[in-house]
């Protein structure tokens, strides 16, 4: 098998537990090969343990498939592959099948006295990767490891498709990613195995595929599906077929979801800390990644599309977004150096804001962004309701913030943009906030639009924070709401100086947005503490921040910069949340970015918000926005809105927020990414 | 005796595969086996006798029962048996009742001679101890 290095850890990857990540693969696989089988007859299972110990496999026989499958759920990594017999009086074969291909993607053979070509099929279908008839022979079974194998080099391939950009990242991440699943212990693996090589590569292939492949726009619902899915599978175990498969997404390939993984674990693993990414790794996929942009902005158009088609977005902010979107590049440019200094105004005690990167779990960011709480604007309570729901899929929120009214979207969208550049090569994590760039042109322009838009360069601050899915939204937020929200978004402790951005008092939305920032990020839970900040301040503005939000979640996830304007929105929003976020731990960027967006908002011309924004969102997206800009956006996209908060409303909501909001850690991985880097 | 099994077809080439496991660590893993299937089959068939006979009848659990009880049957080489319950299921899954309850009788038929003739058989084996495993021709 996997002679190859690779091998090794292929077979890690999948499965084992015996062999560690990067571990060589032991000389005498297949032997050790771990098999369940499951069968409800007696006989048949003693035969087949039999057999298979013939082969010097490890079984565990099982003759309920209840049981098996809670044993698998038990130990995610406790087997390489699962023997099923088709009829079984407790739960059909195939739909053990199925649960398993979901939530654990392990190769799974059926097996039946039945052969009728009818069942065979099923079996297909269903996605086993072999059917036997029984009586089965040990001939067999002596070569059920190749589908082990086979199953490895696929996901290998996956990652490599996806962005073996991130596989540098990825590398770096793996002993961070620890807790990845198998999957991405594979991608680290592979990463490791050929991170500089693949890095180049991937960066190449990720243009060209880009290039070729027509662009996937990550709308909200697509995103928020993905979410849902990933969070069925579990993040260790969500591996892009089995995404794919649950997500039934006609038109979308494998490689469109493998991407999109990598940003959303990118996005995780900001939320969660990473710290590691984001300063260095980040740089090189940030260059990358802006290039990548382009199909950023098509996205930030996708995004803003969905949102409006969903209702969320405002017709005019709709519009408002693409023009943002269009504009972006330049705004872009503009906003890097306003932004860096509202950062700083906000850095107010951003630790407290910091939800600890992904623990915060009580901001459940990734189950469901609380964005919304109070976003009283646009975020329907149901669509907060199904925000909450994608949480994991922090991209998911940002989807839905932008679509709701930006007020849970906020967060969502800057998750959700985080995410998605992220999965650009994979989850870049942290490092490849490159994907961040995209946001900030797209932020910028969107927040100009609300005019609050300019909020999010505060947020800029709160990218950073939004990387810190701990980071509390609150806090964050609040320091981003600086600017008019943020202030309120002392969300949880964060102190962000909410009166310090003088600029942003125009973003009273903003405020708001902080709020709502800080209530998404709240919702996020780990993936999406820092969303939180952003929650809160979403609610304030849902409308300008949609918009923003949209880019900027867009952004945030995607590095796919293709969708720029997304970016953009995403950038404001995710300048917004990382504001808050950001402020909390203090990762000034975040407020910086929020600054911006503060600033900008402040500056009255909502232009300079939402370049600043932008920028922030791009740098917040390059970095720590993976994970983090979602949360900012969110927040910025809260920024966004500071017309429609008063200040103090919007503080007020923050600090509300904020104390919900755990500290999280902002773990805004914003090197200070270049806005450049987002590029349009 | 072995040899007779298999010219009279009353077990095939799956039961060559039942014996290759033997070894050392389970030197009667064969009749294991065997008397797991006869524990097993010999509920199965009460039950599908008694299903057949119900009112109203369960076609599907009649069927069910069936498959099951051909893999198992399968699994371990009862060629005849597997064949006759192959029949009788096809014949009730067409809605034939008195078709398949008369070739189901033969199933059950079959079924009681071979564990007639493997109990002698198992003895014989167990009398002749690991040595004349071990030389059994395979």
């Amino acid at each position: 098998m996997n002679s190859s290095s690779g091998k090794g850890s292929m077979s890690t990857a999948s499965s084992s537990a015996a062999w560690k990540a990067g571990d060589a693969v032991p000389e005498q696989f297949p032997a050790g090969l771990r098999v369940l089988v499951v069968d409800d007859d007696q006989t048949c299972l003693m035969i087949l343990e039999k057999m298979l110990r013939t082969c010097l496999y490890e079984v565990t026989k099982c003759n309920r498939a209840e049981i098996a499958l809670s044993m698998l759920r038990e130990n995610k990594n406790g087997f390489d592959i699962v023997i099923s017999d088709v009829h079984m009086p407790d739960m059909d074969g195939f739909k053990l099948l199925e649960h398993i291909g979901l939530e654990m993607d392990l190769p799974v053979i059926m097996m039946s006295a039945d052969d009728g070509k009818h069942v065979v099929m099923k079996g297909v279908t269903h996605g086993a990767c072999d059917y036997l008839i029984k009586p089965v022979r040990m001939e067999a079974l002596k070569n059920i490891w190749q589908h082990v194998v086979r199953k490895w080099k696929d996901e290998w391939k996956d990652f490599e498709q996806s962005g073996s950009v991130e596989e540098g990242d990825r590398q770096q991440k793996q002993s961070e990613d620890a807790d990845y699943s198998s999957s991405a212990n594979e991608g680290n693996w592979k990463s490791s195995k050929k991170r500089k090589d693949d890095e180049d590569e991937a960066e190449e292939r990720d243009d060209t595929s880009t290039l070729k492949k027509p662009r996937v726009v990550w709308s909200v619902e697509l995103h928020q599906q993905f979410v849902a899915a990933v969070n069925q599978l579990g993040i260790d175990k969500a591996v892009p077929k089995k995404i794919l498969e649950l997500m039934n997404v006609p038109g979308l390939t494998r490689e469109n979801v493998a991407s999109h993984l990598q940003k959303y674990r990118l996005y995780l693993k900001r939320l969660s800390g990473v710290s590691q990414h984001q300063s260095n790794p980040n740089n090189s996929f940030i260059s990358p990644e802006e290039a990548a942009f382009g199909p950023l902005s098509s996205l930030n158009g996708l995004d803003l599309q969905t949102l409006a088609a969903t209702g969320q977005l405002p017709a005019q902010s709709l519009a408002t977004l693409q023009a943002a979107g269009l504009g972006r590049s330049t705004a872009k440019s503009s906003i890097p150096m306003p932004l860096v200094d509202q950062r700083n105004i906000f850095s107010f005690e951003n630790p407290k804001l910091r939800f600890g990167e992904g623990q915060q779990q009580h901001m459940n960011n990734n189950k469901q962004i609380n964005l919304f709480h109070g976003i009283p604007t646009t975020m329907e309570p149901k669509q907060l309701a199904s925000l909450h729901h994608t949480a994991q899929s922090i991209g998911n929120i940002n989807m839905q913030v932008t679509s709701h009214g930006a007020q849970s979207f906020q967060n969502n969208s800057l998750l959700m943009p985080m995410a998605q550049p992220q999965s650009r090569g994979q989850v870049l994590n942290n490092s490849t906030v490159g994907h961040a760039p995209t946001l900030p042109s797209s932020m910028g322009q969107p927040i100009l639009s609300n005019g609050v838009a300019v909020n999010v360069s505060p947020r800029n601050g709160i990218p950073e924070n939004i990387r810190a899915p701990g980071y509390n939204p609150v806090s964050q937020t609040s320091s981003i709401l600086n600017f008019p929200m943020n202030t309120a978004s002392e969300l949880p402790g964060n102190s962000f100086t909410l009166g310090s951005t003088p600029g942003i008092s125009g973003l009273t939305s903003k405020g708001a947005f902080q709020e709502d920032v800080n209530s998404e990020m709240k919702g996020l839970g780990e993936f999406l503490s820092s969303y939180d900040t952003f929650n809160d301040l979403n609610q304030h503005k849902p409308q300008n921040w949609e918009i923003q939000y949209v880019g900027m979640t867009y952004d945030a996830s995607q590095h796919s910069n293709s969708l720029q304007d997304n970016l953009d929105l995403m950038q404001s929003v995710l300048v917004q949340q990382g504001f808050s976020s950001g402020q909390v731990n203090g990762q000034n960027r975040s407020a910086a970015v929020v600054r911006k967006a503060m600033f900008s908002a402040g500056d009255s011309t909502e232009h300079v918000n939402a370049q600043n924004v932008n920028q922030h969102l791009n740098s917040l997206v390059e970095n720590t926005i993976r994970v983090k800009s979602e949360r900012v956006a969110d927040a910025s996209a809260a920024n966004l809105f500071p017309n429609h908060f008063g200040q103090e409303d919007l503080m007020s909501a923050l600090l509300k927020q904020q104390e919900g909001i755990l500290p999280a850690e902002n773990e805004f991985d914003f090197d200070g990414y270049s806005m450049d880097d987002i590029q349009e | 005796m072995r040899q007779s099994f298999f010219d009279e077809e009353i077990l095939d080439r799956q039961f060559i595969q039942l014996e290759k496991l033997e070894d050392r660590e389970n030197p009667n893993f064969v009749e294991e086996v065997l008397t797991l299937y006869f524990r097993d089959s010999t509920t199965l068939l009460a039950t599908i006798e008694r299903e057949m006979e119900n009112v109203p009848i369960d076609f599907p659990k009649v069927d069910r029962i069936l498959h099951q009880l051909k893999g198992s049957s399968a699994s371990i080489g009862a060629n005849k048996v597997r064949n006759e319950i192959t029949k009788t299921r096809e014949l009730w899954q067409q809605g034939n009742r008195e078709g398949a309850k008369a070739t189901f009788q033969e199933a059950r038929k079959e079924h009681d001679t071979l564990k007639a003739k493997l109990e002698p058989y198992f003895q014989q084996l167990r009398q002749a101890g690991p040595a004349e495993t071990a030389m059994r021709p395979r």
